[in-house]
């Protein structure tokens, strides 16, 4: 083991730059993902007909494929039908893609689980249905989806890791780069990035779980 | 509830059939412009359309020492293949910084152009007749010979040490896989996606040797001092230039360029500062 | 069409690779199961050491990419002298990571069994393993299924990892098949059917179980 020279100086400025890609992707693909989920899983509770089964599928489809195998189609697929994406592009196009699906069950889980007899009462009183949906079944079920939304937004910040396989510049992709000068920059190096991962992530489930207690 | 489920299950698998169809004719699609030239998709006139650009886009290697490596201090991506780049980007545009370099590996190269994502690849490609059927190859521009890497001391010597069981490290859609496998078919072979995955794997002790061209190893052993290579090199691995298929006029200037390199003598000023003095029969 | 050719002319890789990811799969799954209630068990024990270490396995295991931690069980124990194969490295990799979460969904369980039940159990004279395992568990059982059923479509999707670790997945094969053919978009279209081959089934599964104690819940 080797840990002075594992962290040298231009080491360290690498491996945080990688960070920084990282913590970018993540950033933009959790706000994509969590706009076209919830878009998606509501759609999918209103039940409209042949909207609601199409995205269905779709979303079924995707959820069960692994990342990597969908970052790979977003890489080499997209230009096929007209697309063509830098690396960062498909990365985030692949990771917003995959983790919106995640979401979108979520949302529509959550939703489902709002008393019917709310949604009767609310319409009853003269609502349409789509006011139903927005002031009444939508407020509530984001706060029982605030835990498993985070959750996912931390699976998503893990999973930028698996775009190593397109040559992504990240936080992985760097620490194995520095690696691979010295075998003996190995475990202080990989103990860095485990500590770099953890700790936002960490922050992250602890933010989520100070958002649940006051909300819950 | 159950048949739904069913349902469910008989309408994703009409999805997948559809994407299939879609993905497939699309493709099709594309290797017909390709066939036929179209003009603005920049097969017959790639040329025209990279210096409409301005620039160069080149795939390069980026864990390969001596041929295209990254730098973590500098950040920067150095080597014989990028400086060759980086020449012809100076015969074709004027200006060798007109150049963007992109990273590939074995495995994603070959999509990466077809793609339209690269002009050209530099990238310790070996010309094969499979791969002549999947791009154009400029004439030789580096001669290299498949070897082997070992830890200093290993009791594997030379191809012919290679028995059944014998861990061989490679790198996936290379032509050193299928040589070994030619070569030494009882040997277990353990793909890696990159040299550095590759080479790191041998370090880690997965493999009892790596195998590929002759001066990618040679970098490797000037990166890690604790390995050499051994033997004879057993195949000619002729290295080349790619281009998409269909672009002559860009594969015709590629071929000029490689000339005027050879003659101005940068090519060997090139060669001597990373491979060192050209080595006789090679 | 779809060149149809590409996957029976490579079929047995194909098997050979989705065999694999099968093995890694259950193998992973017995394992991450049998760890994660162990973990679980240990995160809600009243020996302070015990609970102490479950929950700094599960808050840390759970924050770090699945990716890193087949890292380091390939590039990473070498270099403290234990060298074990890109298989293995990835089967233990997931069972470790997984287990992670299997022990949280465990122990939201069992802590959702009112602590009532368990005192009255105690208090007729059974041990604290035996209210466990007679009073607790099978409850607690029935609440964990459903995010238990997740986590293991996660973990069928997230073997794919062991394609970067040499070990010889359906993942790596498929890359095999790419590099063979160069018809890339299709050989990973034939991948990505033999992946859903698998989740699919078990998705459907999951739900049908999950409507099943809804209803008998």
């Amino acid at each position: 083991m080797d840990i002075a020279g594992a962290f040298s100086y231009h080491n360290l400025i690498f491996i945080i730059k990688g960070f920084g890609i990282t913590l970018w992707v993540a950033f933009i693909a959790i706000v994509l993902s969590f706009v076209l989920g919830s878009i998606t899983g509501t759609l999918r509770y209103m039940r409209i007909p042949v909207v609601s089964r199409i995205l269905g599928v779709i979303v079924e489809f995707i959820r069960n494929l692994p990342l990597l195998l969908i970052l790979f189609f977003t890489y080499f697929a997209m230009p096929d039908v007209g697309l063509k994406l830098g690396v960062m592009s498909s990365a985030i196009v692949g990771l917003a893609v995959f983790e919106a699906a995640m979401i979108s069950e979520i949302v529509r889980s959550g939703l489902s689980s709002i008393p019917k007899g709310q949604v009767e009462a609310a319409r009853s009183s003269g609502l349409t249905y789509t006011q139903t949906v927005w002031h009444i079944v939508l407020p509530q079920g984001l706060r029982r989806m605030v835990p498993p939304i985070v959750s996912q937004f931390i699976s998503l910040l893990k999973d930028t890791s698996l775009a190593i396989v397109i040559s992504l510049p990240e936080l992985m992709h760097n620490s194995k780069i520095v690696i691979a000068q010295n075998f003996n920059y190995t475990l202080p190096i990989l103990a860095l990035v485990a500590v770099l991962y953890f700790a936002i992530n960490y922050a992250l489930s602890l933010a989520a779980r100070r958002l649940e207690n006051k909300w819950g | 509830m159950k048949k739904r489920s069913w349902m469910t299950l008989g309408v994703a698998l009409t999805f997948l059939a559809t994407v299939w169809l879609a993905g497939c004719s699309s493709k099709e699609g594309g290797n017909g412009n390709g066939a036929s030239g179209e003009p603005a998709s920049g097969t017959a006139s790639a040329l025209e359309s990279i210096k409409s650009r301005g620039k160069l886009v080149v795939g390069v290697k980026y864990d390969t020492k001596l041929f295209g490596l990254k730098d973590p201090a500098s950040g920067n991506v150095e080597g014989f293949d990028v400086d060759i780049a980086k020449a012809l980007a100076k015969e074709l545009l004027g200006d060798e910084t007109k150049i963007e370099l992109k990273e590939v590996t074995s495995k994603t190269r070959i999509p990466m152009l077809n793609n339209n994502d690269i002009d050209i690849i530099v990238a310790t490609m070996t010309i094969t007749e499979e791969r002549k059927k999947e791009v154009d190859f400029s004439d030789v521009y580096f001669k290299a010979g498949q070897s082997l890497l070992v830890k200093k001391g290993s009791p594997i010597k030379s191809i012919d040490d290679i028995k059944k069981g014998t861990k061989v490290l490679a790198v996936k859609g290379s032509t050193s896989v299928d040589n070994i496998k030619a070569k030494a078919p009882d040997a277990t072979i353990l793909e890696f996606d990159n040299y550095q995955d590759a080479f790191s794997a041998l370090k880690a002790g997965q493999g009892d040797t790596l195998t590929t061209d002759n001066a990618i190893l040679y970098g490797m052993a000037v990166q890690d001092p604790n390995f050499e290579v051994v033997g004879e090199p057993f195949t000619d691995e002729p290295y080349g230039i790619a281009i998409k298929k269909g672009a002559t006029d860009l594969l015709n200037s590629v071929n000029a360029g490689l000339k005027k390199l050879h003659d101005s003598g940068e090519y060997d000023k090139i060669y001597e500062k990373w491979i060192g003095k050209a080595p006789s029969g090679e | 069409m779809p060149d149809i050719a590409i996957f029976t002319d490579n079929l047995e890789i194909y098997m050979k690779g989705f065999g694999n990811t099968v093995w890694a799969s259950v193998i992973a799954l017995l394992g991450s199961f049998a760890l994660g209630t162990i973990i679980a068990v240990f995160r809600i024990s009243s020996v302070k050491p015990l609970r102490w270490i479950g929950t700094a396995y599960v808050e840390f295991v759970r924050n770090i990419p699945l990716l890193l931690v087949v890292f380091v069980f390939y590039y990473g124990l070498p270099s403290v002298g234990v060298t074990l194969s890109g298989f293995i490295c990835g089967t233990v990799g997931l069972t470790v990571y997984t287990a992670s979460f299997v022990a949280e969904a465990i122990r939201a369980g069992i802590m959702s069994i009112p602590a009532g039940q368990t005192e009255a159990a105690r208090a007729s004279g059974l041990t604290y393993m035996q209210t466990m395992r007679h009073v607790v568990l099978p409850q607690a059982i029935k609440i964990v299924i459903p995010p238990l059923s997740n986590q293991f479509i996660n973990l069928v999707k997230n073997s794919s990892v062991l394609g970067v670790f040499a070990g010889f997945d359906l993942m790596y094969y498929g890359d095999q098949v790419a590099s063979k053919t160069y018809a890339t978009f299709d050989t990973y279209l034939f991948v990505a059917a033999l992946y859903l081959v698998l989740t699919i089934p078990l998705s459907l599964a999951a739900l049908q179980l999950e409507r099943r104690l809804a209803k008998n819940g």
